[in-house]
């Protein structure tokens, strides 16, 4: 954190330090560990800035006619260095070397810190203007230093007690009873007493006379601040390095901002200084003064509202140091909090199913590029030698060797030989990503953990990264063009957490609902269904699909001229698996009863997925899970699998029972109308007339789609595919089909029928007054025969609402997550099992008090009856 | 029945008690030990490792499927339902810590005569409903010759509620200060005391004197009875537990709110905590999502573990935390680390961000396990 132009000042104590020797060949390496153990905040006295600076900033000017940077200048030497070939002045280390130092400023005047004037003002309003004294009787002070040096007191109850010490309305101070003035801040930097302005030189000298005893009693610490130090006398200028220069493509140099605002500063102090030793009139001296203090705010924060901010020539506002620290793009979270990372890839994903689970296929061209560090030993030192002699253009090669030493070497024709040559135990190879390497897959936004898991590596052609459809679940990834990250460990111990806490088969059970977050999606699900339903194959047929799959050992498909889908999918099930719910029934590995569906293969649902993890572990659920899936996809390969229009249509009885219900039900809603004209109409309580009505035409129009949707469930083809999708949950369901063939339905906004738009009536073709389904967004027809226009526009609108809603929840539950995540993102279990925060505070005495870990329960729950079932 | 008892410090009662119920009753002892020695050797299995960063994974579990919910749920198909804030609004106020709800509910429970019968409730309903003025007159006007309220009441109303124009009067007078308040004839006039009264003020009271509570329980705007399972319940929009609950019919052992804050100054913390978990519990659930209530429970005790109801905001919880950075990288940087200046703050290192900044390893999970060896000479 070199960016410390806060008056703050960050001491960093060493503390652990170790040495340790590395290697027996050439030892030249040598790590030293430290660890920072704490940080201490305090403001820079006018001394310290002094002390700390190795140069005083005496003109504005940057460079002379040759362009070399002008001593005592912004963009001195001894700041730092920033352009190539130069040497830091200080130090004597070059470009990237030198970290950077500050300089300082002497002010003509002294300046108002806007960060302090809070304090300030608190500090005059409640000390006398006269002796400095905090204007509290002794009693009541001594009150106030109790609370606060009660060492185990809360923060909050601490500040409370500050708080009583501020003393408007005390008149006289306690002490020397001098009549004190009403001091009042006029924004953003002016202090006012009675109508009067008190100069900074007044305000510095008060702060000055108050004691360090009654600092305390303000919440200040007298050991890092005093409070004459929030009035600057000198000022610190942060190295270049900071505020780096860039040299544009015509060979003019562009400035940063920060250099802008320091020679706005140094300019004006000059110019103060000549016009003070001068004998100036006090107007003009007054005027600079002010301009000074402009300046001076405006380079720690440009967003004051009652300042105009300062602006580059362009009219564009200038970034100065509250703004580079402040928001999502500030140093903090952009820099800090968030750090990007060598050695990743990024590119379009596409599925690949003849992967396995837990692998990725990552293109040649990113796997030559994307490198893994080899420690050379004697055992393996012939094998790196081929990476080497390969070199980076040819596919299993290595880029760099490094030395002991720490020396990189690229390896390239001409280096090839000498690399060979040299290589010995010590060395590192950095050889071209591998089949069975380790990885780490991300898609954004990483809502969950699930969201970056650890998969194998497998370089495949082509130009994007593969994956298994089964695993697109907990990444939520689609492949209409989305991206996904890779990213490789460098080191034995990243390597080792990234595949025993992180790789996808680790990931199975969420941590959310403890159920498997893999599991069956579209087609997979479907083909099960078809495959389970009742469906026979021939034995040939069977053991082509097995073999698949991925299957050898047929012994346990019945040996029968024809087997049943149930027999085949028995195959997959372990032999001693049984499993009972109200879907299925296993038994000594065969499907007894039950069709698969969405509730026993989707992902989250139902327990057969769980209770498999649970006996047979992990690596075998993956395997199980990957050869459910490519079973269900190997079937739809064989029997083929589309919907078309005509899945939607209806018999003719249908079409007329649809019809009928529809009309019974504009009748009855016009009754209902009727009713509620001629006010016949009982009101529900706590609602008025017009309310109970459109909640009693609501009910009738949903109850007459509700039931247009069982008359299409019934009567619509049983085979269709539409129809197997939506049975088996694998897309749709039986809603959309019926929006589809028969009547789409309420277009409700708000709870409500869609009312309003033009005056007393929802669109120009309508009555006014008309309450009618027709003229309220009742859709009668499907989508299948086509909306008529007003239905149509309907529909768009509450298309377009709900886009909005999507628009705007987005962010907002963003917002909440990071809300959570960080307010609880150092709560840990404890080797006591408690829960506890960072400071050690407990939470809970049991996570969720019992102490059950979510992603090693069954839905939460220790699952009883199973286990009484096993043993009985 | 002494084989429960001998596991009842090794397994919690809730284990117990659905081995109980779902192992058959003629259960040979030895089974049933296996049984539970079965449990106890799984419960100890899927106890949380330590180091667990649990905190993290329950923020993970609530805020992955927030972006799930609908914004605006409102119940449709129900017919005489109360119109409730679902979704992720309410999610978002229970852990803001918001004090005034956009929608305040109660759901009254009643003691066993009162909860039968459909002609009592009604009763019962009203009464409970708060009156103001504005909900019993027919009629407000200003007499600018006589600077005065005019205020002319509806007789069918205050029939309804049993309310008689003598107590009006009395109610009036009490809460109208600076004001003479008579009969005349079927109106009641408001005159002021003072002579200098403006046309404004007039009007100002106007407004006023229409918000005066009249009878019922304070701050309830609507009552609706309901049957549910085999008993009657009264839900109400608007919510006052504190009178609530004084009434002798009401049941308070099942009465509840949707307001926290209430039943945090009315029941303590403890039952603050529980109102918060059930909330947000009630709203997961009705989204279909599937979020186990050990992550909401953990929300809610972060929240209420100082003592108070805090929310998860930067005023709330984020204010409390001991380290700077930590604070500084969540919002309003530069006011913390002025702060913190001002008192020379030291900042330990113990959380996660902190560490993450200064690019150490973060004391949760793998970073948690401290190693010591001996150093080779």
């Amino acid at each position: 954190m070199e960016e410390e132009n806060q008056p703050s000042k960050e001491e960093v104590q060493e503390v652990v330090k170790e040495e340790k020797k590395l290697e027996k060949i050439e030892p030249q390496e040598e790590y030293v560990y430290k660890q920072v153990k704490s940080l201490i905040f305090s403001v820079l006295s006018p001394k310290m800035i002094k002390k700390m600076a190795s140069a005083k900033i005496v003109t504005p000017e940057l460079y002379d006619r040759e362009g070399y940077p002008v001593d005592g200048g912004l963009m001195d030497i001894r700041l730092g260095v920033i352009d190539p070939g130069l040497r830091c002045k200080t130090c004597g280390s070059k470009l990237k070397e030198c970290v950077g130092h500050f300089g300082y400023i002497e002010l003509a005047r002294p300046i108002i810190h806007v960060n302090f004037v809070p304090v300030i003002l608190k500090l005059l309003r409640s000390t006398c203007r006269e002796c400095g004294r905090a204007l509290v009787s002794k009693t009541k002070a001594e009150k106030v230093v109790d609370a606060v040096e009660g060492e185990e007191e809360e923060v909050a109850e601490k500040k409370k007690a500050h708080k009583s010490v501020s003393a408007a309305g005390i008149a006289k101070c306690p002490h020397c009873k001098a009549r004190q003035q009403k001091v009042t801040l006029d924004k953003p930097t002016t202090f006012m007493e009675a109508e009067r302005r008190i100069s900074p030189i007044d305000i510095r000298a008060r702060l000055e006379k108050i004691p360090d005893e009654d600092l305390s009693l303000f919440g200040l610490n007298s050991t890092s601040i005093r409070p004459e130090w929030e009035v600057l006398t000198v000022m610190p200028i942060p190295p270049v390095t900071m505020r780096p220069s860039i040299t544009l493509e015509s060979g003019e140099r562009s400035e940063d901002d920060l250099t802008h605002k320091l020679g706005d500063i140094v300019r004006i102090n000059q110019r103060l200084f000549e016009n003070i030793n001068a004998g100036a009139p006090e107007i003009i001296i007054e005027d600079l003064w002010d301009l000074l203090q402009y300046h001076i705010t405006t380079f720690f924060d440009n967003s004051l509202p009652q300042l105009p901010p300062a602006r580059h020539r362009s009219g564009q506002p200038l970034k100065t140091i509250s703004e580079r620290i402040k928001s999502k793009e500030g140093r903090i979270r952009h820099n800090l909090a968030g750090k990007r990372t060598n050695f990743s890839a990024r590119t379009v994903i596409s599925p690949d199913p003849m992967l396995e689970l837990n692998d990725v296929g990552v293109p040649r061209e990113i796997a030559m590029k994307l490198t893994i560090p080899e420690r050379v030993n004697e055992w393996n030192t012939a094998f790196l030698k081929k990476f080497i002699q390969n070199g980076p253009e040819i596919y299993p090669g290595a880029n760099y060797i490094i030395r002991p030493d720490g020396k990189k070497k690229k390896i390239t024709d001409e280096t090839k030989e000498s690399a060979l040559e040299e290589l010995q135990p010590g060395y590192v190879v950095e050889r071209h990503l591998m089949d069975g390497d380790v990885a780490i897959f991300n898609r954004q936004p990483s809502l969950h953990r699930m969201s970056m898991m650890c998969h194998r590596v497998r370089v495949l052609p082509g130009r994007t990264l593969r994956l298994n459809s089964a695993i697109c679940n907990p990444y939520n990834a689609d492949f209409d063009g989305d991206e996904m990250n890779l990213h490789i460990p460098q080191t034995e111990e990243a390597r080792a957490e990234a595949e025993i806490l992180m790789e996808v088969q680790t990931q199975l059970i969420s941590p959310r609902y403890g159920l498997s977050v893999i599991g069956c999606v579209q087609d997979a699900i479907s083909g099960n269904y078809i495959l389970t339903k009742n469906l026979t194959v021939s034995r040939g047929e069977a053991i082509d699909l097995l073999m698949a799959v991925g299957i050898t050992n047929f012994s346990r498909l019945p040996k029968k001229e024809m087997v049943t889908g149930k027999e085949v999918f028995s195959v997959v099930i372990p032999e001693d698996f049984s499993f009972k719910d109200e879907h299925a029934t296993i038994e000594d590995g065969k499907l007894i009863e039950g069709v698969m569906d969405r509730n026993l293969l989707g992902e989250g649902s139902g327990l057969l997925l769980r209770t498999i993890h649970k006996k047979y572990g992990k690596d075998f659920s993956i395997d199980f899970l990957g050869k459910i899936f490519r079973l269900g996809i190997e079937v739809l390969f064989r029997k083929g699998f589309s919907t078309g229009i005509s899945d939607t249509d209806l018999p003719e009885n249908g079409k007329n029972e649809i019809k009928q219900s529809l009309d019974d039900a504009y009748e009855e809603v016009k009754g209902l109308i009727e009713m509620y004209q001629n006010n016949k109409l009982d009101s529900f309580p706590g609602k008025t007339l017009r309310e109970t009505l459109e909640l009693r035409i609501l009910e009738v129009l949903n109850k007459a789609r509700n039931k247009t949707g069982e008359i299409v469930s019934n009567t619509a083809r049983q085979d269709s595919h539409t129809m197997i999708m939506a049975k088996s949950g694998a897309r749709g369901n039986l809603l959309n089909l019926a929006q589809m063939a028969a009547c789409v339905g309420q277009q409700a906004m708000r709870g409500k029928r869609i009312d309003n738009g033009f005056n007393q009536r929802t669109l120009s073709m309508f009555k006014k007054g008309d309450l009618s389904p027709v003229a309220r967004g009742f859709i009668r027809n499907g989508f299948k025969t086509g909306l008529t226009p007003a239905e149509f526009f309907f529909g768009s609108m509450t298309g377009r609402d709900s886009l909005m809603d999507t628009a705007l929840r987005t962010p907002k539950s963003g917002y909440l997550y990071r809300r959570l995540a960080n307010a609880m993102q150092d709560l840990r279990a404890e080797y006591d099992g408690t829960i506890r925060d960072s400071s050690r505070k407990i939470v809970q005495f049991s996570y969720g008090e019992d102490g059950i870990d979510v992603s090693k329960s069954e839905n939460g729950k220790i699952n009883v009856k199973r286990i009484i079932s096993n043993i009985v | 029945m002494s084989m429960y008892t001998e596991y009842s410090t090794k397994l919690p009662k809730k284990i117990i008690d659905e081995v109980k119920e779902s192992v058959p009753e003629n259960i040979s002892d030895s089974k049933l030990k296996k049984v539970l020695d079965e449990c106890v050797r799984e419960f100890e299995n899927s106890q949380v490792e330590a180091g667990e960063a649990v905190g993290l994974v329950s923020a993970e579990s609530i805020g992955e499927p927030g972006t799930q919910m609908t914004l605006n749920t409102f119940h449709f198909a129900g017919v005489a339902e109360m119109n409730v804030t679902m979704g992720l609004p309410r999610i978002i106020e229970i852990l803001d810590g918001r004090k005034s709800l956009t929608t305040p509910m109660m759901e009254i429970y009643l003691k066993k005569p009162y909860n039968k019968g459909d002609n009592n409730i009604r009763k019962l309903a009203l009464a409970i409903k708060g009156n103001r003025l504005r909900d019993i007159v027919s009629e407000i006007s200003i007499d600018i010759a006589d600077n005065s309220l005019k205020i002319v009441l509806s007789k069918d109303k205050m029939r309804e509620i049993e309310l008689t124009e003598a107590t009006v009067l009395k109610t009036l007078q009490k809460s109208v200060k600076n004001y003479n308040v008579k009969m005349e004839g079927v109106e009641i006039s408001l005159k002021a005391k003072s002579k200098e009264t403006t046309l404004n003020d007039l009007y100002k009271m106007k407004e006023k004197v229409k918000t005066v509570h009249m009878s019922g329980v304070k701050g309830v705007t609507q009552v609706l009875p309901v049957k549910r399972d085999d008993e009657y319940i009264i839900i109400t929009a608007g919510s006052n537990l504190k009178d609530i609950l004084e009434m002798e019919e009401v049941d308070a052992t099942r009465t509840t709110t949707n307001d926290i804050f209430e039943i945090e100054g009315v029941l303590g913390i403890e039952a603050a905590r529980k109102a918060i978990i059930d909330e947000v519990f009630k709203v997961i659930e009705s989204q279909g999502l599937n979020v186990d209530v050990r992550h909401i429970m953990l929300v809610a005790d972060t929240m209420c573990t100082s003592g108070v109801v805090r929310g998860i905001t930067r005023y709330g919880i984020v204010s409390q935390k001991s380290s700077v950075l930590a604070r500084a990288s969540f919002e309003t940087p530069i006011k913390h680390i002025i702060q913190a200046s001002l008192i020379g703050e030291v900042d330990n290192l113990n959380s996660v961000v902190e560490n993450v900044m200064i690019n150490q390893p973060v004391p949760i999970g793998t970073g948690l396990p401290k190693l010591r060896i001996k150093r080779q000479k």
